[in-house]
């Protein structure tokens, strides 16, 4: 079964506003369709879940990044001090705009790991904590974490009433290798020809995958990939920028367009879990430990993930050095702490290097955009004219 | 156990001033090992390993301890203040910013000077653990090694001995142990000796039967401490002299005066009204205070998820089995951190069963911005409850060293409403 074809032979900037439409589309039409054809649905919070294993058990595995949606009946289950994208995950559900059968959050802050008590109060699916190694220094943590893979495995069997055969796991791999080849494809033109991809039409060719299943994901990235390639836009005057603080709760799409406005962003942490794998995973021998091995040792950095080997404002430094950066966009969604945590090192390791920043906040029902833009164009034009 | 001092005089008040003096002394030598460079380890209270660092003599600072006396002195403010002219947001845990304002005062502390970290222990039963110790990696290059400890998957979804993802679970718990005893040994220059490992665990042992006890003698009428208040100085010493003979012989002491208070029905309260559970962290900015506003309605807490969760797991009775101190020890470990998380997340039956066990008339749920780990689930585990149970709760918001966000105004205005609620139900249940 196709579930979303509309973007097929469609021109490049159709593709992209048909993208942003499903992507801001609070009814997750694609999810409902999987739902009504009698697919299963797994519902992972962010930031990083290894796909390959529902998508392996059949399963759609759908990312719970927050949404614009009115909030009537998430905020009773929540305390003042709280971020917001849990509020409009918990609204997706209880209002059963996403009707899920299983849901799984991981301990990338101290929010995310209640939220599995929350689900497990309120619907009578399973309701987990996939524990990600916090420790990714120890030796033993990919073993760990190839038994946890297959704990969740047998999990997801007892849902779909299938068997996950190495067979299955290894065309999921290659699946999501494709995928991320397609995503990577998608940051090196950010990287090398900012002028031809905003950050916002970036974003949603991103954001997209997390609701469609990977096949046809990769079937868009195909599309769309040599169309932008083809684009005509021409280089401007605009300074070159990291943005950074996007890896959990995401800003509005208008946000990123306005920012887009103003300067290149030539690259970013938004969605860091679906590009989290930075290299191919092998889908010979034991393929849950290759999966293992690659979160651990393959790949990107977060401020919700410890591992010695990756200090956040070394990591950053590096982003901005092979994005050829001038300058970083250093934002936190408004009661992040993890992300608010980090702005305090970033910044100082920014004012070390004399590299120019622009602090921010940020929250995923904002609508107006006015104030950060005149903040923000102060700030170009202040590079530029330095 | 009972006792033949039958005035009782030598006995009550006992823990409160004996509480009081072994933490004088455990500031006093943290500022001497300041002084003389000794090797500190930064440690927290859901996981300290405090077994295997003091069988190297590693002096231990709670960061969280630190933090909150400075806001029961009253001066957080002037902490708080520093670590947020250094850059740090009003929204995140005020614990982290006092500590941060501590090392950029360079230790200085109302209860003596706090020594630099020579590295830090960091479990993930609270997030902010980790981010925490990325300070100290940044601030002093020191050393950081990060236990993970894993949880409770789900809701009642606990695994045990024989299990095999508990095994999975207790490997990973054990390697690490091994790992940081490596790390232990390469940082002092001194050879692991498992026979000071099975003496501090043998003392953990004593602490922790001597905890559990403590916990179950307040089921008597009147109850015999303020969960809330008292049991804040007994966490203090069961967290600070864990696995030290001092420590063992405090809690047998301590349950000696509460089994005599029990046995002789003497209250915390002269004349208890109400029998309440504490569900968060207390308002240490007010502490005082925040205790009288419920104590004055005759309100007694008889038990609070704090003294579950920040016991260092204690509270399971956890005995490790000596004869195979690092498997076993890996097994207590597992057990005591994802019983402190499971006291956070997933609560709700646990007070709901406590609420006949401990004859208890309301539940005090309190929120606070600096904790997201405690605070993010109460409201939706107050709805559980209360549809579990017919049970009066008050919800109140506030934080546990911010008094910018401390009102006493409007919260003694819920608190009064509360009280006069539970005054109501007693008058129709009559």
């Amino acid at each position: 079964m196709t579930l979303w074809d509309a973007w097929k032979n469609k021109s490049l900037d159709e593709t992209i506003g048909l993208c942003r439409d499903l992507v801001e589309d609070t009814d997750f039409p694609t999810v409902k369709k999987w739902k009504a054809a009698g697919g299963k649905t797994l519902g992972h919070f962010q930031v990083y879940f290894p796909e390959e294993i529902a998508h392996a058990a059949g399963m759609l595995p759908v990312k719970l990044r927050g949404s614009q949606v009115d909030r009537k009946k998430a905020d009773a289950h929540f305390g003042s001090y709280i971020c917001s994208i849990p509020r409009s995950s918990l609204e997706l559900c209880l209002s059963n705009t996403l009707d899920l059968d299983m849901f799984v959050t991981q301990p990338i802050c101290d929010v995310a790991r209640n939220l599995a008590g929350i689900w497990a109060r309120n619907f009578k699916y399973p309701a987990q904590i996939l524990y990600l190694p916090q420790n990714a220094n120890s030796a033993y943590s990919s073993t760990y974490l190839r038994d946890e893979y297959a704990r969740l495995a047998r999990e997801l069997e007892k849902i779909t009433g299938t068997l996950i055969t190495d067979a299955a796991l290894q065309n999921s791999i290659r699946v999501f290798n494709e995928n991320r080849r397609g995503l990577r494809k998608l940051y090196d033109i950010k990287r090398e020809t900012p002028w031809l991809l905003g950050i916002d039409e970036a974003f949603v060719l991103v954001a997209v995958g997390a609701m469609i299943p990977r096949e046809e994901h990769n079937a868009l990235l195909a599309q769309v990939i040599p169309q932008i390639q083809a684009r005509t836009a021409k280089k401007q005057d605009r300074i070159r920028v990291v943005f950074e603080g996007g890896f959990c709760e995401l800003p509005p799409v208008d946000l990123l367009r306005v920012i887009g406005q103003s300067c290149y962003v030539v690259d970013d942490d938004l969605l860091i879990g679906l590009r989290w794998i930075l290299e191919d995973v092998s889908s010979d021998g034991d393929v849950l430990h290759n999966l293992a091995d690659a979160y651990l040792n393959k790949s990107s950095y977060s401020p919700v993930q410890h591992d010695l080997r990756k200090p956040k404002e070394k990591m950053l430094m590096q982003r901005v050095k092979n994005a050829n950066a001038q300058a970083a966009i250093v934002t936190a969604a408004k009661m992040c702490e993890p992300g608010l945590d980090e702005q305090v090192a970033y910044s100082k390791t920014f004012d070390e290097h004399n590299i120019p920043y622009f602090i921010s906040e940020f929250e995923e029902k904002m609508t107006g955009f006015d104030h950060v833009q005149i903040q923000l164009e102060t700030f170009v034009e202040s590079i530029l004219f330095e | 156990m009972m006792t033949d001092k039958t005035d009782g005089k030598e006995i009550i008040g006992r823990g409160a001033a004996e509480g009081a003096r072994l933490f004088r002394e455990w500031f006093a030598e943290l500022t001497t090992a300041a002084e003389r460079g000794e090797h500190t380890a930064y440690v927290f209270v859901m996981g300290s390993i405090a077994e295997i660092l003091c069988s190297f003599d590693i002096h231990l600072v709670f960061p969280e301890i630190t933090s909150l006396q400075t806001a029961v002195r009253r001066v957080a403010h002037e902490y708080l203040n520093a670590a947020e002219d250094y850059g740090y947001s009003p929204d995140i845990c005020g614990y982290v910013k006092a500590e941060v304002g501590v090392q950029l005062k360079n230790g200085e502390h109302p209860m003596g000077k706090i020594p630099r970290p020579t590295f830090g222990v960091l479990t993930n039963a609270c997030n902010t653990y980790l981010k925490w110790g990325e300070i100290w990696e940044r601030m002093y290059q020191a050393r950081t090694f990060a236990l993970d400890v894993p949880g409770s998957r789900s809701l009642g979804g606990q695994t045990w001995q024989g299990d095999p993802d508990f095994e999975n679970d207790r490997k990973y718990v054990e390697f690490q142990l091994r790992e940081l005893i490596t790390l232990c040994e390469e940082i002092t220059g001194k050879k692991f000796d498992v026979d000071r490992l099975r003496e501090t665990m043998r003392y953990t042992n004593a602490m922790s039967v001597a905890y559990k006890r403590l916990l179950a003698v307040n089921m008597a009428r009147p109850a015999v401490f303020n969960a809330m208040s008292e049991g804040t100085i007994y966490l203090g010493v069961a967290n600070a002299l864990r696995g030290t003979a001092a420590g063992a012989k405090y809690f047998e002491d301590l349950v000696e005066e509460m089994e005599y208070k029990a046995a002789n029905k003497i209250g915390t309260l002269t004349q208890e009204k109400y029998r309440l559970i504490f569900v968060g962290v207390p308002c240490y900015p007010i502490f005082r205070r925040f205790t009288e506003l419920f104590s004055e309605w005759g309100g007694a807490f008889t038990g609070s998820t704090y003294l579950e969760f920040a016991s260092g797991g204690l509270n399971t009775g956890f005995q490790y089995d000596l004869n195979r101190p690092l498997e076993s020890l890996a097994e207590g470990v597992l057990v005591s951190v994802r019983h402190a998380m499971d006291a956070m997340f997933f609560q709700n039956q646990w007070l709901v069963d406590s609420l006949d066990a401990f004859h208890v008339d309301g539940i005090v749920y309190h929120p606070i911005k600096s904790c997201r780990t405690v605070s993010t689930g109460l409201a939706d585990n107050r709805r559980a409850v209360m549809a579990a149970r017919d049970i009066a709760t008050l919800f109140i918001e506030s934080d546990m060293m911010d008094k910018r966000v401390v009102t006493e105004a409007p919260m003694k205005n819920r608190i009064d409403a509360f009280f006069e609620g539970l005054a109501t139900r007693k008058l129709k249940a009559a």
